[in-house]
């Protein structure tokens, strides 16, 4: 049996393709058998809601009159600075970005309540956003300063291009410290007091692609509430880690770069993220779809919780001092649980990655499908592959003087 | 007929020097649960507790906090989450000492059990898309 993703286009334009989500799959084809499941369903979708700091928007807010060259001087948005060398009006807003007054961590654990996600946010919210801008002044560009509202509708484009977002599997972040910590993985408590971990599971894109059969460069995507696509494998992409026997990677492994059209996005699935302590960011919607091509591209999006294995990682002291050391491995049935056992001690668990959002997600996408408005894509290019080599390199530090 | 409920006590600085909680149980009769309290004297001072007792003597009680100057709140008023920005991540559930929150355990929706809540604040600063807020 096999199909292609022409034909299955066929059937989603006669509005008669068999959609499921990727949590639904798994009973329907336990029951049906992985061949008579392959046969009948057409595509698998899967959803992912989490905080996704390497997020950002390329703008070109259009020339004033006189013209102001941004390219090289300084600008910000909500008092959040923007990258600027690029040419005259295109500027980069990371989600990362921070008021330059922010106090940052200087009364600890920082607040960090307003920051480029939540200026993204805004923009896509419709909202107008103030532009503070100076510049040195060419012949061709004589204007200096520059202070207006500009909203996202009058701008020229605003392209969301994250460098990486949806990783494939992550840590379970835990403390073993005497005191609290305040880390990306979240409020950590002392003594192992509480194990926070960040992917959807079962419903997780890259989760059920394993070695990326289907989810390559050109697949189209829903991204932020809009239609976007993968660019190219993400920054860290990482895919010679090691797998369970059905090829789940244990640890972080892939990544996806995402791009898509900011103007048609929306502020639920792009919202602006506060970690207490650590930092701003974003919190990203992403749901890809998976063509049902062979029964062999099925039984990897049957992946269940049970079968999800992630590291649990100490954030007080191996990941700060990039130590190799884990606490274990937990599923993410376990996980789910709301308790595991880490060092014979009954630990609390919390998602920071939302289950109920994602599969708010998979579902729009099963119905965008479902309903002939969403066509799959075939893959200009596969991400690379365990094949490629590529490995996940820390950075060796050699001095600059001597 | 006996009540109990949870309230809110903001102390003018002239109030914290005197021992309110002490008259609310010996000249009312209130027994009373501290759950939160924040007080220096010479400045302006909290007090979040449970007072129980005799609805007569409740309201006395109450009377004669407002009259020594002592603002009051019904606590429940407090902590409001805003259901628009909550995505349901869970953040919030292991950091909350009172158990407020729990996870419904089909859809992993995050529900808030306001009766829980102790108004510590913990949550607030805590919740990534900044959905816990505090009003006092």
């Amino acid at each position: 049996m096999s199909k292609t993703i022409a034909e299955i286009n066929e059937k989603i334009k006669r509005g008669k393709a068999v959609v499921v989500t990727a949590e639904e799959v798994i009973d329907i084809a336990r029951e049906k058998g992985g061949r008579q499941a392959a046969e009948e369903i057409d595509v698998v979708t899967t959803g992912t809601f989490s905080p996704m700091c390497s997020s950002g928007v390329f703008l070109n807010i259009g020339h004033s009159k006189p013209r102001i060259k941004l390219g090289g001087g300084n600008v910000y948005l909500n008092d959040v600075p923007v990258y600027t060398g690029l040419a005259a009006v295109d500027v980069f807003l990371g989600a990362t970005a921070l008021p330059e007054d922010d106090p940052r961590n200087k009364f600890y654990p920082g607040e960090f309540n307003y920051g480029g996600g939540h200026v993204i946010e805004e923009l896509v919210a419709g909202k107008d956003v103030r532009l503070v801008a100076t510049a040195y002044g060419t012949d061709c560009y004589p204007r200096k300063k520059l202070e207006t509202w500009i909203n996202l509708k009058d701008i020229n484009n605003a392209i969301l291009f994250n460098v990486r977002n949806a990783y494939q599997n992550y840590d379970v972040g835990v403390n073993s410290s005497d005191r609290m910590i305040y880390t990306y993985m979240g409020v950590l408590k002392p003594e192992l007091g509480n194990a926070n971990y960040c992917t959807s599971g079962e419903l997780s894109p890259l989760l059920n692609d394993p070695f990326y059969k289907t989810i390559g460069i050109g697949t189209r995507v829903f991204l932020g509430g809009g239609i976007g696509y993968v660019a190219w494998h993400g920054t860290q992409h990482n895919p010679h880690v090691l797998r369970t026997d059905n090829g789940t990677p244990k640890e972080p492994a892939g990544t996806l770069a995402l791009i898509g059209d900011l103007k048609q996005m929306k502020p639920e699935w792009l919202v602006g993220t506060s970690m207490l302590g650590y930092g701003c960011t974003l919190t990203v919607g992403i749901g890809i779809p998976i063509p049902i091509l062979s029964e062999e591209i099925l039984r990897y999006t049957m992946v269940s919780d049970a079968d999800i294995f992630a590291p649990i990682v100490d954030y007080s002291e191996a990941y700060p001092q990039r130590k190799p050391d884990i606490l274990g491995e937990v599923s993410y049935a376990e996980l789910k649980s709301g308790h595991i056992t880490i060092q014979g001690k009954d630990v609390p668990t919390a998602s920071l990655s939302s289950y109920p959002k994602a599969i708010e997600i998979a579902n729009i996408l099963k119905g965008w499908i479902e309903k002939g408005e969403f066509l799959l894509t075939e893959p200009v290019a596969p991400l690379p592959g365990i094949e490629s080599g590529i490995t996940f390199k820390p950075l060796k530090e050699r001095p600059i003087d001597g | 007929m006996d009540i109990s409920r949870r309230i809110v006590l903001h102390f003018p600085p002239r109030v914290t020097g005197q021992p309110v909680v002490y008259h609310l149980a010996k000249d009312f009769d209130l027994t009373f649960n501290i759950l939160k309290a924040s007080i220096t004297p010479g400045e302006e001072g909290l007090l979040i507790m449970e007072l129980s007792g005799d609805q007569g003597n409740y309201d006395k009680g109450i009377e004669y906090l407002t009259e020594a100057g002592v603002k009051i709140q019904s606590l429940s008023q407090d902590v409001i989450r805003d259901e628009a920005r909550c995505t349901h991540c869970g953040a919030c559930i292991n950091l909350c000492p009172t158990i407020a929150f729990s996870l419904e355990p089909k859809t992993r929706i995050v529900l808030f059990d306001h009766n829980k809540c102790i108004v510590c604040g913990l949550c607030v600063k805590a919740c990534p898309p900044r959905a816990m807020r505090v009003y006092f």
